[in-house]
């Protein structure tokens, strides 16, 4: 076989690193545990530039296209590499007060970015659900790391048990579509569709359920009841990890897959997505008015999100993929700065709730400022990445004569904007219960001013970005 | 020039928090550039042509041909005018009423003057829209966090409230790109589908109620007095000085002239809707036993003098319009700034709580008096020519609703000289014996309008003259289709 393992290189570099996270641990004395993020976040950077710099115009595959090294699949893996360098971040302090075992934690957390690279990376069904398998292995222990938090197991247990039965959904839809099409590779369930006369009703079984089994995944409804209370349940920077990692890794298959092979059945599964991206963004934002409590709230305004990349996905075409991913970095770098903003403020007062954000602002004005930022963002207003990413799915969208579901979009992130405001005048108007002022380590702060100049900025001028979505976007047609 | 409030907040908030004279002393030099550059501006403008001037077209974000277009005509320089004119009067206005967080006051205003300038130069939609919506942040937290007793729910209120209407603008503007592949506000509506009616209808219709809000158009105007009485004055001189500019000045540039069509098509419907502020908003007033609220409903009615002589579409109207949004700018500026002058030394703005401060504070009386007769529109002052040439141009076409608008003049007429014997004739109230006079500061934010008002009163050419070439344009579009 004459397989370029080298193309491989960054996967093999986080995995090591995992590992040596993992060994580190066991010799580290209690009081220099605090080495271990830095090791992880120092080897991320490593991975990253050696993925740019050796693979950036590279397209090529590896066991005969299952697995894919081209642009969409580096895209991904720097997009995974960097968040995965963010969580890590956002963990240090969190990690540092309220958990036990920090190398487990980062090893996993290692071992989950490398699942998710795969995932993008991936040319064929089985080897996506292997990653898909991996990635939801290392959250469920993620999600029930506060071990002795009654909420963060029931959490944990709910996410587990969708979990698997999402999973073994997929698997049901892979086995179904491989026993009526022959293969499992990308390209050629692509040629087989394409030379298909009609589509068998067992065809259509395996596909809806490898539909359904994503959509458990990215929490679209009506597959998302786990997420509001994993999420909640969850430590917040894994909270953080499964709204937007785990996401991203899902949808990055879900634009390959059905961008690749299921393109030649379009007209199929268009109006399906384009229903579940309906009800998804309604109900998401709606029920989102009803909560109390902020890790909730966020789950189900992740949901909305979800509802418009559905709609992208809907509306896929040579333009298209593109909005989908610039919504998701933008939608990244936002929901993060949001979870980091939570953990600060959670690190000190203990609370999560909508109502313990009262006066924050006043006690902690940098994170005041970028919180309020990230829900602007999110909520889709000018001169931050939310609006500018919105806008470009939303057009395209309607470019492909979807307008009336752009516009059902546009009123969902209204909706979207009330229950952000609740959050923005607890933090703003409503006086503090304690005037105390909130410490917050300088690291947050760095991380915070990081992500509060890329919304700023990516808003503004997003061209830099937008060109390599473009070069992604490219690779994938 | 858009840009200098925004370095200036950017200044602001570098000061530390306790200085305050220093911080307001920047923010007044920050809003004092930008009256300087529009002044400049206003002078060297050259009045006899029709077209956009001082441009500035660079590329922005590629992949939707999104230009950074900005660029100034009659229309935009008289608006940008009277904005640059407001800063400062506000700051100074807001000198000694903001008790705390006045660095945060300070860095919000100065953004939300960057928004205001913007917006009137913007000739790229995507731009016009950034410009737009960037206005609607600060003002949320103004109003929300230095407001009165409801100023949470006022201020939730107009963010969601304009929101909506900007969201309808969101979806009429991806319409708009779709069929023409690019965004520039002065698109030739030629020779592409921007041409069909049933396209520009349903536009214009996205657009107009997205500016119908900000006007405020009846029956989208429920947020006006809400806001309106909330927010600390200084905002609601901005507010009612500029942001309901923002949309007659999105009602010319947009609706008119990019979808004549479309206005042809709802012209009539237009006039009825300019009646109805006209006679529904001074109705309002007449009934308020609250100042602020009184002015805020008697400028729903003046603003319906503009729709009414924007749905004329001859020339006396439209210019008689566009006059009228200028001077109701001056005007109800200054008649913000009154209210709050009473209200800093009374802590109530209730009319009936008041009565003969004729004689404790004549000087505030005086400039009162002024302030209301121009706005009822007695000729010599300038609220009478832009009401008179507008309903001059609307008589042209709808002769009935204009000639039953004149009863909204009545009304008016009534209700601004009840309060005047209410307040400030008649026996004077105990409670007010030793209320004090009008001090210096609030003078100096009084006088330039006063002026402004006596000189646009009897000259007003100072005034048309800048935008007539632009009217004349204007009304070839819509003469064109």
């Amino acid at each position: 076989m004459n397989n370029n393992f080298l193309l491989l290189l960054p996967e093999f570099i986080v995995t090591g690193l995992a590992f040596v996270v993992l060994g580190l641990d066991l010799f580290l004395p209690e009081r220099r545990k605090w080495v271990l993020p830095i090791v992880a976040v120092v080897g991320l950077v490593v991975a990253l530039v050696v993925s740019l710099r050796y693979l950036w115009g590279v397209s090529d595959s590896l066991y005969d296209g299952v697995i894919r090294v081209d642009g969409y699949a580096l895209f991904f893996k720097a997009f995974f590499i960097a968040l995965g360098g963010v969580v890590v971040l956002v963990s240090v302090d969190f990690v540092r007060r309220n958990l036990e075992h920090p190398g487990e934690y980062y090893g996993i957390l290692l071992f989950t970015v490398v699942a998710m690279m795969l995932l993008a990376a991936s040319g064929e069904l089985l080897t996506a659900y292997i990653s898909l398998e991996l990635l939801s292995f290392g959250l469920y222990v993620l999600v029930a790391y506060d071990r002795y938090n009654a909420k963060s197991n029931e959490g944990a247990t709910k996410y587990i048990l969708l979990g698997a039965f999402s999973s073994a959904l997929l698997l049901f839809g892979i086995s179904q579509v491989y026993g009526l099409l022959g293969t499992t590779r990308f390209d050629e369930i692509s040629s087989a569709l394409s030379s298909a006369d009609a589509l068998s009703p067992g065809l259509i079984l395996g596909i809806a359920l490898i539909i359904a089994g994503l959509g458990f995944k990215v929490a679209a409804v009506p597959f998302h009841m786990w997420a509001p209370d994993a999420y909640e349940g969850a430590p917040i920077p894994i909270t953080a990890h499964l709204a937007v990692g785990s996401k991203a890794a899902a949808f990055a298959l879900v634009l390959r897959l059905f961008a690749e092979a299921f393109m030649p059945i379009v007209e199929q599964w268009q109006i399906l997505l384009i229903g579940l991206a309906v009800i998804t963004m309604l109900l998401g934002n709606l029920v989102a008015l009803a909560q109390r409590n902020l890790k909730r709230l966020l789950a189900y305004s992740s949901v909305g999100q979800v509802g418009y990349l559905l709609m992208g996905v809907a509306a896929l075409a040579a333009t298209g993929s593109g909005g989908i991913m610039l919504h998701l970095v933008a939608y990244a770098v936002t929901n993060m700065a949001a979870f980091l903003c939570l953990a600060a403020i959670y690190n000190i007062t203990g609370r999560d709730d909508i109502a313990g954000m009262a006066g924050v602002a006043r006690r902690a004005p940098l994170v005041g400022l970028v919180f309020a930022v990230s829900l602007f963002s999110l909520a889709g207003l000018p001169i931050f990445v939310g609006f500018t990413s919105k806008f470009y799915l939303f057009n395209a969208a309607a470019a492909q004569g979807l307008l009336w579901v752009a516009g059902i979009a546009i009123f969902s992130s209204l909706i979207s904007l009330y229950y952000y405001l609740q959050v923005v005048r607890q933090l703003y108007i409503e006086p503090a219960e304690d005037a105390a002022p909130i410490p917050v380590p300088r690291l947050t702060l760095g991380v915070l001013g990081a992500l509060f100049a890329g919304m700023v900025g990516l808003g503004v001028y997003p061209a830099p970005l937008m060109e390599a979505v473009q070069y992604a976007s490219d690779a994938l047609f | 020039m858009i840009f200098i409030p925004l370095l200036g907040m950017i200044a602001v908030l570098l000061l530390p928090r306790e200085s305050d004279e220093l911080i307001k002393r920047v923010t007044l030099f920050f809003t004092l550039v930008p009256l300087a550059v529009a002044v400049a501006l206003f002078i060297s403008y050259d009045r006899s042509t029709a077209g956009t001037q001082y441009v500035v077209n660079v590329p922005w974000i590629q992949a939707f041909n999104i230009q950074y277009h900005i660029g100034i005509d009659g229309l935009s320089v008289t608006l940008l005018l009277l904005t640059a004119l407001l800063g400062p009067i506000c700051v100074i206005a807001s000198w000694r009423n903001i008790e705390k967080g006045i660095k945060a006051y300070m860095a919000l205003f100065l953004l939300l003057e960057t928004g205001m300038l913007g917006f009137f130069v913007a000739l790229d939609l995507f731009l016009f829209y950034v410009f737009f919506e960037l206005t609607l942040l600060p003002m949320y937290f103004l109003i929300g966090i230095w407001g009165g007793p409801r100023r949470e729910y006022a201020a939730i209120k107009f963010f969601l409230y304009t929101l909506f209407g900007s969201v309808l603008m969101l979806v009429a503007m991806i319409a708009v790109y779709l069929n023409s592949g690019a965004l520039g506000a002065r698109t030739s509506t030629e020779g592409n589908a921007l041409n069909n009616l049933n396209f520009q209808i349903w536009v214009f219709l996205g657009f107009f109620i997205g500016f119908a809000v900000k006007v405020p158009i009846f029956p989208f105007h429920t947020w006006l007095p809400d806001a309106h009485v909330e927010a600390p004055t200084a905002i609601s001189v901005i507010l009612a000085g500029i942001l309901l500019k923002m949309g007659t000045y999105g009602l010319v540039r947009i609706n008119m002239s990019m979808f004549p069509q479309g206005l042809d098509f709802f012209c009539n419907g237009l006039a009825l809707l300019g009646f109805i502020n006209i006679v529904y908003g001074s109705f309002c007033a007449l009934a308020q036993t609250d100042f602020k609220k009184l002015v805020a409903y008697s400028s729903i009615g003046h603003m319906g003098f503009v729709i009414l002589g924007l749905s004329a579409r001859n020339d006396s109207g439209i210019t008689g319009a566009i006059l009228q949004m200028f001077n109701h700018g001056v005007i109800s500026a200054m008649l913000f700034l009154l209210v709050g002058v009473l209200y800093d030394r009374a802590h109530h703005r209730e009319i009936n709580g008041f009565g003969g401060l004729g004689t404790k504070m004549p000087v505030y009386t005086g400039i009162t008096t002024l302030a209301f007769m121009a706005s009822l529109g007695l000729p010599g002052l300038s609220g009478f020519v832009g009401e008179a040439l507008s309903l001059l141009g609307a008589y042209d076409k709808f002769k009935m609703l204009t000639i039953l608008s004149t009863i909204g003049i009545v009304i008016g007429a009534a209700y601004f000289l009840w309060t005047l014997q209410r307040v400030f004739l008649g026996t004077l109230n105990p409670k007010y014996e030793e209320i004090p006079e009008i001090n210096g500061r609030e003078i100096l934010t009084l006088v330039p309008l006063g002026i402004l008002t006596i000189v646009l009163g009897v000259w007003p050419n100072f005034a048309i003259d800048m935008f007539r070439e632009s009217v004349t344009n204007l009304i070839d579009v819509l003469q064109a289709i």
